[in-house]
């Protein structure tokens, strides 16, 4: 097997194979499960009532995040404040109860270290290069960023996973997305990321793994790759990969759960044999011209609905597919956006810099450059800032990126996935916009009746600067 | 799990592209702890229109469902498939489906039957006035009228269907191959088996 040249994905599917049914089917080891209070519940009881433990306790990491409130979690002295909407209370007090219960490890809702599940995760060091990594999530494709293989699952999967450590799986087929060139300034991984599922649309990479090569990865930052994998579920490709290197190293050395000493240097060893082969074959390639892709926003309802921001909103009657043409008509309905309108004269009301697809102090600082100086605009009515864990809080703290938010008038928040996808009470009203940073723009994601409109932490911070949809570079330098 | 092998009986002609998973279910009926009563929320935002075709009289109650391309796209809640069920559905045909989706349909029972465009626009034509037949021994989906459509069914899938078989209960039969993978991956891979352990 080690003569074939393999790609990043076959290497580490190859390293967790426990056994191979005739059928094809596999039985995957799981290095890493992470845990949230929204997917677990029915999973822990499952376990309860057959009598099943969890098999490795010790590799189970369990953090709120869906439904925390993200308005202040302790009182002036110090007590935890109750949460209002008794389910959400009632979700987060069983993870409280069942992490203990099962013997796993539970970073609580005011912990410095809690926050969104795939902001952790590499946080910590929990998610390691080489991994297998699951959640249930769909984001979890996220921690590709670090070179592991992670998927989402669901709730059916995390009861396996708990009481197996493995998930019965079929390999699959792998997808190279290779971009050339450089970004230009002021075009960031989000604006990639979401020019690379309109060019694949949202069923591209279905039964897929992805991998992103090239340049423009190589010289990302660790939390730029963490922005383009998160998405890759948004292509529709459970996982997406950026190969390991000296980068992703330096980030995990010397975090909590990061190997240590001799470990490290096996570890390090290992992970730099984890790239793909000279030779190897994908099953589909994509090419990306860098220089295609300019500061992108979206216009409708699904991911794939992309365009520049000097672009305007397309004619439903310009799509080849009949169906696609009827899709774009009710998204514009929804929208409340006619064909021909330029998308930087769109008025949003609403502004959400956050969600593990644009939560790290990477976002916060790019958002923060762009709002120094400057307040947001009288008609954006609710701006707030929800930073990825609590650590980026202090971190965003100490840098006093957290008073740059506030002295152009947005609202500095605890931790937690929030306006995302609106489980929380952090909600766009229905019929208003919202530039948001997070990742998906469905029909009453960020509320009933809500409009997004994707885009970067930059591009949000301009949105909120002009009230409108705006090409970021015209605020730069 | 409850034996699958035939589904019979009206099927909703419902036929729409990329309906995501928060199409299916919203977000805010997932703050349950229990798998139960989800089909009340079920297309939620869509059933608010009066002529809904989820409630009219004739496809209330139906056990199947037809939809569009890609089917089960977006978030991983399996309160999709939870609710499904709980509105009547054993089975979804659709020219194609989602990875996570066809997955929390197949573990609750639920039959993901995938086939080309053109023979899911006869199916939803025949469904406007009759019943359809999914048969899984013969990965077949007939008609009153001769059509017959054979489908793709992944054989391990097929057969837990078949015999209701709980996937976690014939994993962790396979113990032993699992203890020793940990052996061998503790020793040549020991920091993947420290976990949460490494900084007690």
């Amino acid at each position: 097997m080690a003569s074939r040249p393999r790609t990043l994905y076959e290497k580490i599917w190859d390293a967790h194979v426990v056994e191979t049914r005739d059928d094809g089917t596999s039985i995957i080891y799981i290095d890493r499960h992470l845990v949230h209070e929204v997917t677990s519940p029915q999973a822990f009881e499952a376990l309860r009532m057959s009598g099943r433990k969890v098999r490795r306790p010790e590799l189970t990491l369990a953090v709120p995040d869906h439904n925390l409130p993200t308005t202040a979690r302790l009182d002036s002295a110090g007590h935890r404040l109750p949460i209002d909407d008794p389910q959400s209370a009632q979700q987060l007090a069983a993870l409280e109860r069942n992490a203990p219960e099962f013997g796993v490890h539970y970073i609580g809702a005011t912990d410095v270290e809690q926050g969104i599940v795939h902001v952790v995760g590499p946080e910590q060091a929990f998610s390691l290069p080489g991994a297998t990594i699951v959640c249930g999530d769909s984001h979890t494709a996220c921690h590709g960023g670090i070179g592991a293989l992670a998927f989402g699952i669901g709730t059916s999967e995390v009861e396996h996973v708990l009481a197996t450590q493995t998930l019965l799986l079929k390999r699959s087929r792998t997808m190279e997305v290779a971009v050339e060139g450089d970004l230009g300034p002021g075009v960031t991984p989000k604006d990639l990321i979401l020019h690379i599922i309109g060019v694949i649309g949202t069923a591209g990479g279905t039964g897929h793994v992805i991998e992103y090569r090239g340049k423009v990865f190589e010289d990302m930052s660790i939390e730029g790759r963490l922005t383009v994998c998160n998405m890759s579920i948004e292509g529709g490709a459970r996982a997406g990969l950026v190969a390991p290197d000296e980068k992703t190293f330096a980030y995990l050395k010397g975090r909590p759960y990061a190997p240590k000493d001799e470990d490290w240097d096996k570890a390090v060893a290992w992970w730099k044999t984890l790239h793909t082969d000279t030779g190897a074959k994908f099953d589909k390639v994509v090419k990306i011209n860098a220089a295609d892709v300019q500061p992108t926003v979206t216009w409708g309802t699904s991911p794939e609905d992309v365009v520049p921001i000097g672009g305007v909103v397309p004619a439903p009657e310009n799509f080849a597919d009949p169906s696609k043409q009827d899709a774009a008509r009710a998204s514009l309905a929804y929208m409340g956006l006619e064909p021909g309108q330029k998308m930087a004269e769109v008025e949003v009301q609403n502004i959400f810099i956050g969600s593990c697809t644009n939560s790290r102090i990477e976002d916060l600082r790019a958002a923060a450059a762009v709002l120094k100086g400057r307040k947001k605009a009288d008609n954006v009515k609710w701006a707030i800032v929800v930073p990825g864990s609590g650590l980026v809080k202090r971190q965003a703290e100490e840098e006093g990126l957290d008073k740059i938010f506030v002295e152009a008038g947005l609202e500095w928040r605890e931790p937690g996935c929030s306006a995302c996808l609106g489980m929380n009470p952090d909600k766009v009203p229905a019929g208003e916009r919202c530039a948001s940073t997070s990742n998906r723009n469905f029909v009453g994601r960020q509320g009933p009746g809500s409009r997004t409109h994707l885009v970067s932490p930059a591009m949000a911070a301009a949105a909120a600067v002009t009230g409108h949809l705006t090409d970021v570079r015209e605020l730069m330098g | 799990m409850e034996p699958v092998r035939e589904v019979t009986g009206r099927a909703i002609p419902f036929g729409r592209k990329n309906i995501d998973t928060d199409i299916i279910i919203p977000a805010h009926w997932l703050k349950t702890i229990s798998r139960e009563g989800l089909g009340k929320g079920a297309f939620e935002a869509l059933r608010e229109d009066p002529a809904n075709i989820f409630d009219q009289d004739e496809f209330k109650g139906a056990p199947i469902l037809i939809a569009g391309d890609n089917f089960g796209c977006g978030s991983s809640r399996e309160h999709a498939a939870w609710a499904l069920l709980d509105m009547g559905v054993k089975a979804v045909i659709a020219p194609s489906f989602s990875d996570i989706f066809s997955g929390n349909a197949f573990k609750n029972g639920i039959l993901t039957v995938a086939l080309p465009q053109e023979q899911v626009d006869r199916l939803l034509e025949v469904a406007r006035t009759d019943p359809l037949t999914i048969d899984l021994e013969t990965q077949t989906v007939t008609t009153p009228f001769q059509d017959r459509f054979t489908f793709e069914i992944d054989p391990f899938r097929k057969h837990c269907l078949i015999e209701g078989l709980d996937e976690v209960g014939l994993t962790l039969a396979r113990d032993t191959a699992i203890a020793a993978y940990e052996t061998h991956q503790a020793a040549d891979m020991p920091w993947f088996a420290k976990g949460t352990g490494l900084a007690a």
